[in-house]
């Protein structure tokens, strides 16, 4: 039986004869490997003194003789038990192929443009992949609207409430800060000109034309584009994806059109929300700090926007709402089998997402501009 | 020939229950230095919660476990650590660490118990993958490139990192071919007749039971049945063993164990 001591192993070195002594255990690895390193040629051991013995301890036994010869000592040694004997045997056997095969070529200048252009071609791919999958996705939208037998409902209406009635507190909320201090930022420069009361139509403006829309769609990008991804993401690790398909059901009409549709028809709503929660955010400013008082607020709404701007604002939401959407599930059908992989597939859509809403509203910006709209 | 002291692992009175639902009453079970132990029993029976149980996954709702002669519920968190250190466990579906590739999944208990400095806990868990029948190319992959078979095998290597006094391992073969399955028996045998560890396995395969199992026990309604060597397992007279181990399968499963064992068996 093993001492409750453990005495650390040793190799010693007498004459050319070497001897283990001691416990070949993994806590003394570093010191045993030590050991072995400075050996160079080793053809016998003495394994008489060997106190415990682990795995460990018989892979550097392997290191220092080499398996054949390990084979050969385990095999004729006296005093080994026959577990010793055993662990050994198996040990040498399974090191019998060098561990580590010979390394892969080395980095040069000329791998790393190659990777360049790898990553360029991906990149190009990638937004080709969106391409594809938007088409692909207005083609079976437009297949599906045409048979209402094909609709599904209880799923459209499930992803409704998630996406866009659970939405809606952080939208009020947000939009309703970001309103409050629009209105502050435009009292502070316009007070110099004595305009303040134009503060109600800076506020009134940038809600109903960009920040009523821009903040609900940053923000389903990051609530719903993420929820997506993660969800078909796992949902394709666990091969649900594949045994859809297998019984002749296409995801695109099971998983990805359900929630487009949610997206479409809940960011109008969210963008709604946001413009007027914007606006009250700037209307309680304008009437606590600055002595506008709420009917002169609305007055001012009423002569001076027209509509034009609300709809130039809420004409954008459906488009956001698509390409959010669209980036969601798309990643999730390109993540992997891994953990890892639905991480990252999660970041790159809501990264993705958010870009594209900021590029898209600044052409829309500029489109609606050359308009004179 | 083995007394209570050999036992390393004791339940007493183990009970479960899911809500309502009861899992487990009242049972008891041993567990000896060196075996090989299967639990078989139908789907549900609570088999891999009775080894999430011992492991210390789940907490049991009455009774007492005790393994190396310690209750691991009520041991302060530090010595509890240090004593599931002696466990390895394979879950059902390998439960590798898909961020990492195989030579790390085994390294990375070696570097965060052993305190292995990185190389050399990789060259342990190549030796440990070699061990369990990988080859050395394999080192390098991620679990989700690697088929059933391999997944079990480096799940095994895993388990195997810290040389464990004790294995549990959840439906090892399940879901590999029977090549696939019966190499994987042979090498279980063969590591434990080499490393000398125990092992605790949930199986319903027929032929990793007689190839490799040295006592079974049959889990049904609720309880153990029965707990002993396969002949005397096989030979009760209860409907579910019956068609268990006396059904097509088992009765296949025996003849195989017999015409391969029957001559060379004073040899082991």
């Amino acid at each position: 039986m093993p001492d409750t001591a453990s005495r650390p192993g040793k190799l010693d070195q007498e004459a050319h004869r070497l001897r283990a002594v001691g416990d070949w255990t993994l806590p003394h690895y570093a010191q045993l490997r030590n050991d072995v390193i400075r050996v160079h040629e080793a053809r016998t051991i003495d394994l008489e003194r060997l106190g415990d013995l682990d795995t460990a301890g018989a892979a550097l036994l392997v290191d220092l003789l080499g398996p054949e010869t390990l084979r050969e000592i385990a095999e004729g040694a006296r005093g080994l038990t026959h577990e010793r004997r055993a662990m050994l045997m198996a040990v040498a056997d399974a090191m019998r192929d060098p561990l580590f095969p010979p390394p892969a070529p080395r980095t040069t200048p000329l791998t790393a443009l190659a990777g360049l252009g790898l990553a360029v071609e991906r990149l190009g791919r990638q937004q080709l992949a969106l391409l594809g999958f938007i088409g692909f996705t207005l083609s079976s939208l437009l297949g599906t609207l045409l048979r209402p037998r094909r609709w599904r409902l209880t799923a459209l209406v499930a992803h409704i409430q998630q996406t866009g009635l659970n939405a809606i507190p952080i939208v009020a909320l947000l939009t309703f800060l970001v309103g409050a201090v629009v209105a502050f930022l435009g009292a502070t420069v316009l007070r110099d000109f004595g305009a303040t009361l134009y503060t109600v139509n800076l506020v009134t403006y940038s809600f109903l034309r960009e920040f009523g829309v821009l903040l609900a769609a940053i923000l389903l990008a990051g609530r719903t584009a993420s929820a997506f991804t993660a969800q078909i993401g796992s949902m394709k690790a666990n091969e649900e994806l594949d045994a859809l398909r297998a019984q002749g059901l296409s995801p695109m009409e099971l998983l990805v059109l359900p929630r487009v549709l949610a997206m479409l028809l809940s960011l109008p709503v969210l963008t709604l929300v946001g413009m007027l929660s914007g606006m009250v955010g700037g209307a309680l400013v304008c009437a606590l700090a600055l002595d506008i008082s709420t009917t002169q607020f609305l007055t001012i709404l009423q002569r001076d926007i027209p509509l034009r701007h609300f709809l130039v604002g809420l004409g954008k939401a459906p488009l956001f709402a698509f390409v959010i959407a669209a980036i969601g599930c798309l990643e999730g059908m390109k993540a992997g089998a891994s953990a890892q992989s639905v991480g990252e597939h999660t970041t790159s859509s809501v990264v993705q997402s958010i870009f594209m809403i900021i590029l898209l509203d600044a052409l829309a910006a500029l489109f609606f501009m050359e308009m004179g709209w | 020939m083995s007394d209570a002291r050999d036992a390393i692992i004791e339940v007493r009175g183990l009970s479960n229950r899911f809500g309502e639902h009861v899992v487990h009453e009242d049972i008891d079970l041993d567990i000896r230095r060196g075996e090989i132990f299967g639990v078989v029993g139908g789907s549900g029976t609570g088999k891999s919660v009775l080894l999430r149980s011992i492991v210390g996954l789940k907490r049991p709702d009455g009774g007492s476990i005790r393994v190396f002669g310690e209750e691991l519920q009520r041991l302060p968190p530090a010595q509890r650590a240090r004593l599931e250190r002696r466990f390895g466990v394979l879950f059902q579906r390998g439960a590798l660490f898909t961020s990492l590739n195989l030579q790390e999944n085994v390294a990375l208990p070696l570097i965060e118990h052993a305190g292995l400095s990185r190389p050399d806990a990789e060259r342990i868990a190549r030796v440990k993958l070699a061990l369990a029948g990988l080859p050395p190319s394999s080192a390098g992959l991620r679990p989700d490139a690697l088929s059933g078979g391999m997944i079990k095998r480096a799940a095994l290597a895993r388990a195997l990192a810290l040389d464990p006094e004790v294995l549990f391992l959840d439906e090892p073969t399940a879901g590999l071919d029977p090549i696939g399955a019966a190499a994987f028996d042979r090498l279980l045998v063969t590591l434990r007749d080499a490393l000398g560890f125990s092992v605790f396995m949930v199986t319903h395969d027929l032929d990793t039971l007689y190839s490799s199992c040295d006592r079974v026990a049959v889990i049904a309604d609720r309880r153990v049945l029965v707990a002993d060597t396969l002949e005397v397992v096989a030979a009760t007279d209860t409907p579910w063993v019956r068609d268990y181990f006396h059904g097509p399968r088992g009765r296949a499963a025996a003849g195989a164990a017999r015409s391969r064992t029957g001559p060379d068996r004073e040899e082991r």
